[in-house]
């Protein structure tokens, strides 16, 4: 039975099996066919609509009247958008960093067998992934809170939120993730390559940067990746433990979103889509060009 | 060098910045949150130490809330239910496509998915809105106009929107490792279409499902921002009454207590849902 599955596979056109839904069921392409069409349109005719009315010349409401670049304009000479953009790539950036390093330690120790406490630490990491930010949010303000008061009584100490506890509240939550992420790409790390270098005299240290870090390395930098547009992303985490005077690019959008529709706002969500594409293009281009 | 001591302690010295990060600053504020639950309020909407169960007789008591705690819970179900009916059929199509058409689709869906969140919220708003594009559209037929905005529907509509991606790629994920000619074998087998999807496709593709599942529906009870942006006062969710009870009209006690319930239930629901998947899976494939 093996045998004839074997060279069925071999048969097909892409080196790869395919279904026989083809066949079998024509209709079924054809509504697999439209599905696909139906879902694609869902998800771009919003975006594309957006970037069409950043380029509309009315100031309110949806009618066309004509193309034009003010509101980009207008958006280069909002100071207030820049240094929220800079606040929040600074966030974004220090909280990758930390968390990048923080989880892959973590899934190096998960990776490790038969040590005491293993499967806990697993369970423990997958908390904050399911976990409401919402819940998150609030329970860090609380924390947060109570320590500077208790710092204060105690020590003596005078702390504020401020950008730094933004920082820490982002760590928290991407370390989970960049594990996931790089745990994945450790499952497919040939283990004998290790110790073939160990045998051959490398000390662990020259193990782990020259041979298991390079072959780990897209996994660790898909996980930095991940934690930096969800760092980006973030607004309610943010939200709730920056100090007063700390405006990110998310909580600055989501007051004007809020308040209401705007040609400038419209201006600043295609840039953001724009930033967005191109990371990902970027990100799939490289990986194309390593593997080809 | 490669003893299993060593590897211990390495292993215990790789986790320990990661628990005592996760420790100070995901557990302890969670633990508080648990202690906060069961104190009082101060003038200033902080917390009081004075225990007492007041807060939990309050909230069982409190029908606003267990409204809230059904409209999330609804509208979780329903977007969680629409995206995988959509999604699933959509991760079929892609994963029998050719690999280099393959390649296409997935960046299309990681396109917005990528995309800010709030940009995708936002999008909605114009669409939407009581002078938004759709409105306009449907007045040149001298329809509408639709009060689509500050209602469940529109919250609905951006929630499956924002979320589809994080259904369709687990999904795909699993579709794309299922080996195809288990198909051809089963149907040779006498067994039908729906048999064959439903005992041989299914079953392998359950860990993609119940993946997808979870990431919609987790961030969607508890979501803040959509409701906040697009429900106006009339779609209150479980994230709103949150935000609330430690914002502006102030309660952390109270707010603390909310947050409690509302995990514990959480949690309860997702590993009810992982044991029932995980049963459903060993009932269709004994041994």
């Amino acid at each position: 039975m093996a045998k004839i599955l074997a060279d069925k596979r071999i048969e097909t056109k892409h080196g790869r099996s395919r279904p026989v839904a083809k066949r079998h069921m024509p209709w079924g392409t054809w509504a697999l066919t439209l599905n696909a069409i139906f879902v694609y349109t869902f998800l771009y005719v919003p975006i594309i609509v957006l970037v069409l009315f950043s380029f509309n010349a009315a100031k309110v409401g949806s009618q066309w009247q004509g193309f034009t670049l003010q509101w980009y304009n207008e958006l280069f000479a909002d100071a207030r958008l820049g240094d929220a953009l800079w606040t929040s790539l600074k966030i974004a950036g220090s909280s990758t960093l930390i968390a990048t390093t923080i989880g892959t330690l973590a899934a190096l120790a998960l990776e490790k067998r038969g040590w005491w406490g293993r499967k806990t630490f697993d369970t423990a990491l997958y908390l904050p992934v399911i976990i409401p930010d919402v819940v998150m949010a609030v329970s860090l303000l609380g924390f947060f809170t109570l320590a500077f008061r208790q710092f204060q009584a105690l020590i003596g100490l005078n702390l504020a939120m401020g950008l730094w506890t933004v920082i820490i509240s982002h760590v928290a939550f991407n370390i989970s993730f960049v594990t996931v992420v790089v745990g994945t790409s450790l499952a497919n790390f040939d283990r004998r390559l290790e110790e073939a270098a160990a045998d051959l005299g490398a000390t662990p240290w020259q193990t782990f940067w020259r041979i298991k870090f390079p072959l780990i390395g897209p996994g660790v930098l898909g996980g930095a990746l991940l934690s930096f547009t969800l760092s980006l992303d973030d607004f309610v985490v943010t939200f709730f433990t920056r100090g007063p005077g700390v405006n990110t690019l998310t909580t600055e959008v989501y007051g004007r979103i809020k308040k209401s529709i705007s040609p400038e706002i419209n201006a600043i969500s295609s840039l953001m889509l724009l930033a967005s594409t191109t990371l990902v293009v970027t990100s799939l281009w490289m990986q194309r060009r390593r593997q080809g | 060098m490669y003893n299993a001591r060593t590897e211990q302690r390495r292993a215990w010295l790789q986790a320990s910045p990661a628990l005592i990060w996760l420790g100070f600053f995901f557990l302890a504020p969670l633990v508080l949150i648990l202690i906060y639950s069961f104190q009082g309020r101060a003038d200033d909407g902080t917390v009081l130490w004075n225990w007492s169960l007041a807060n939990y007789q309050k909230l069982f008591a409190d029908g606003a809330f267990w409204r809230t705690l059904w409209l999330s819970t609804w509208i979780a179900l329903v977007v969680t239910a629409i995206t995988l009916v959509v999604s699933y059929p959509l991760a079929f199509f892609m994963a029998t496509r050719s690999p280099k058409i393959r390649g296409v689709l997935v960046l299309a869906v990681m396109i917005p998915f990528w995309t800010n969140f709030l940009v995708r919220i936002y999008a909605w708003k114009v669409l939407l809105g009581n002078n938004g594009v759709l409105n306009r559209f449907l007045g040149q037929f001298d329809l509408g106009p639709l009060q689509i905005i500050n209602s469940p529907s529109a919250v609905i509509m951006a929630l499956i929107y924002g979320e589809l991606p994080y259904m369709i790629l687990p999904l795909y994920a699993a579709l794309e490792r299922f080996d195809w000619v288990q198909l051809e074998a089963a149907r040779d087998l006498g067994a039908g279409r729906f048999q064959t999807f439903w005992r041989v496709l299914l079953p392998q593709t359950l860990p993609g499902i119940t993946a997808g599942s979870i990431l919609v529906f987790v961030p969607t009870v508890g979501t803040f921002a959509v409701s906040d942006i697009l429900g106006g006062t009339s779609v209150n969710m479980v994230g709103n009454t949150l935000s609330l009870q430690f914002g502006s009209a102030s309660n952390w006690a109270y707010g603390s207590a909310i947050s409690m319930i509302f995990m514990l239930l959480l949690l309860g629901a997702i590993l009810l849902y992982f044991k029932a998947t995980r049963e459903v899976n060993d009932g269709e494939n004994p041994g």
